[in-house]
């Protein structure tokens, strides 16, 4: 390798390209897992692109993305209101549990949604230069990640303002986000490459998150369902959104809830890592 | 030493149109039986077929061949940025494509934002960042507009960005699209230096050009493309002349 100096840039040098028509699963297995560990290599890339989609989003306007803040503060006040009259409960519990509620299902609807053009939104770099599709996965998430951060301040005000604190049980939480954000890489991958060959799927998945979005309890408490709640452990978000919002109102997430969520995303994951496997090869055709 | 080998690539380009594109037409049609028939009757184009080259340090390859013949689909390809259906491709030695003017800039950035994500892209520490970021901007000549993103910028500016950006690489192998020779006459004039010194940085070169003398000039060894085939390879001077002669007649060597 060229000594890296002070004052010239390096000539790229000694990499090596090798690229088989993979006709054997154990080699496309072999090229995927190779994909991700380049792109984790290059996660400075990933990360600045994510970086950089936020600040091109609010480029120009006053508040960037505090705007983010302010509608999910809207919302919550809006959807408190309306719903905390209906169900006729005090806006003291129901308020902080709406916040969290809402904020979660930010992260994982927009994932979701921004996951389907994970692929198709790159096109231009993907026919330009080699690169691991890892590195666009990576951009998303990160995206993701900082929208999440930009909604906090909503939870921590409504928290504030009605005196509910956590405590310590809120860290546990922190396992939640680690199984969230493996999904949410799975998620790139599966629907991303599906999305890019199949273009009517992005307003499938939009219609499906919009169903999802009502029979998971967000606005509502799976306790008002009483004894007919019995399926909503059929429902994956149920589980994957209690095993974060549990511990950060204070409670320890049940041993149930994790097991299905470990399992679910285990599936998802398997899943997401057969198709990845199977298309990345046909992904730039696809663009 | 750099080494480029191909071994007998094909590439194969699906063409996607209207119900293939469809997740609900393709469900259906497979529901009603017809899924086995329309994969057997998909419209593939073959962009590429049966193609064997082998090159070394100190070897200089031009690309000609009429448009669609499959030029630049083989830099890709080479590039690893299209897998080949059937056959390898081994590069040894570090690559930099330059393919399209923009090469995957993205418009909505400023001009410093893309120069920064190339040189993460190329692995770049910051202080090596700041270099690219003086070598590009001494030879683009952009002043201010630097901080502005690119889409305001004429479109002589996003070419001298684009080129200044890609040759301020100097990579092992070189892959070319003929774009890079082409601009107004001062442009061309100021960028031919820096050209000629990348070109003869690098242990291989691959250009793939319409314009004879170009190839010519920079060129040892032509191949000459014809609806994706190796039509014929040899000495530069003999195969452009076949090519510009009569092509009718020119003898088939692949």
């Amino acid at each position: 390798m060229d000594a890296i100096s002070e004052h010239t840039l390096p000539r790229l040098s000694h990499a090596t390209l090798d690229v088989r028509s993979a006709l054997r699963p154990a080699q496309r297995h072999a090229l995927a897992w190779r994909d991700i560990a380049g792109g984790l290599g290059l996660w400075r890339l990933g990360v600045t692109l994510g970086w950089l989609d936020i600040k091109l989003k609010y480029r120009g306007s006053v508040l960037g993305p505090f705007w983010l803040t302010i509608s999910t503060g809207v919302m919550v006040a809006a959807i408190g209101g309306v719903y905390g009259t209906l169900f006729h409960m005090a806006l003291k519990s129901y308020l902080p549990f709406l916040a969290l509620s809402l904020v979660l299902w930010n992260v994982i609807g927009g994932l979701v949604s921004e996951a389907c053009t994970t692929f198709t939104q790159s096109d231009g770099m993907i026919r330009s230069v080699r690169m691991p599709f890892f590195v666009h996965a990576l951009r998303v998430v990160v995206r993701t990640i900082i929208s999440f951060l930009h909604n906090l301040p909503v939870i921590v005000v409504t928290f504030a303002i009605f005196g509910v604190s956590p405590g310590w049980v809120c860290l546990q939480s922190l396992f939640g986000f680690a199984v969230w954000t493996v999904d949410a890489f799975a998620a790139c991958f599966l629907l991303g490459a599906l999305c890019a060959r199949f273009r009517d799927i992005p307003p499938i998945v939009g219609s499906v998150m919009q169903i999802a979005f009502y029979i998971t309890p967000i606005v509502w408490r799976a306790d008002q369902l009483g004894s007919k709640g019995w399926w909503l452990p059929l429902n994956p978000f149920d589980s994957l959104l209690e095993i974060v919002r549990q511990p950060m109102l204070g409670e320890v997430a049940s041993m149930e809830v994790w097991t299905l969520s470990v399992v679910v995303s285990a599936v998802f994951c398997a899943v997401a890592w057969f198709v990845f496997a199977r298309v990345r090869a046909r992904l730039a055709y696809w663009m | 030493m750099a080494r480029i080998s191909i071994e007998n690539v094909s590439v194969d380009f699906p063409l996607y149109h209207g119900s293939a594109r469809s997740l609900k037409k393709t469900v259906l049609a497979a529901a009603s039986g017809r899924l086995g028939e329309d994969q057997r009757q998909r419209v593939v184009v073959e962009a590429l077929r049966n193609i064997e080259i082998h090159l070394q340090t100190g070897d200089r390859l031009g690309l000609i061949g009429t448009n669609g013949a499959g030029k630049t689909t083989l830099l890709r390809t080479i590039a690893g940025i299209y897998e080949p259906v059937h056959g390898r491709v081994l590069v040894e030695g570090g690559l930099n494509a330059l393919l399209d003017p923009q090469l995957g800039m993205n418009m909505d950035l400023t001009g410093r934002e893309n120069i920064m994500l190339r040189g993460l892209y190329n692995g770049y520490s910051k202080q090596q960042i700041r270099l690219l970021e003086q070598d590009v901007q001494d030879f683009a000549e952009l002043g201010e507009f630097l901080d502005l993103p690119v889409r305001f910028y004429s479109s002589g500016m996003v070419v001298r960005l684009g080129f200044g950006l890609a040759t301020a690489i100097r990579p092992e192998v070189l892959l070319m699209d003929e774009w890079f020779m082409a601009g107004d006459a001062s442009f061309v004039a100021k960028a031919h230096t820096r050209l000629e010194s990348i070109v003869r940085g690098a242990d291989i070169l691959v250009l793939s050009s319409h314009i004879t003398s170009a190839v010519l000039q920079w060129c040892t060894r032509v191949i000459w493309m014809d609806h994706g085939r190796i039509k014929m390879d040899g000495n530069a001077q003999d195969v452009i002349d076949c090519y510009l002669g009569t092509p009718a007649l020119a003898p088939a060597l692949a």
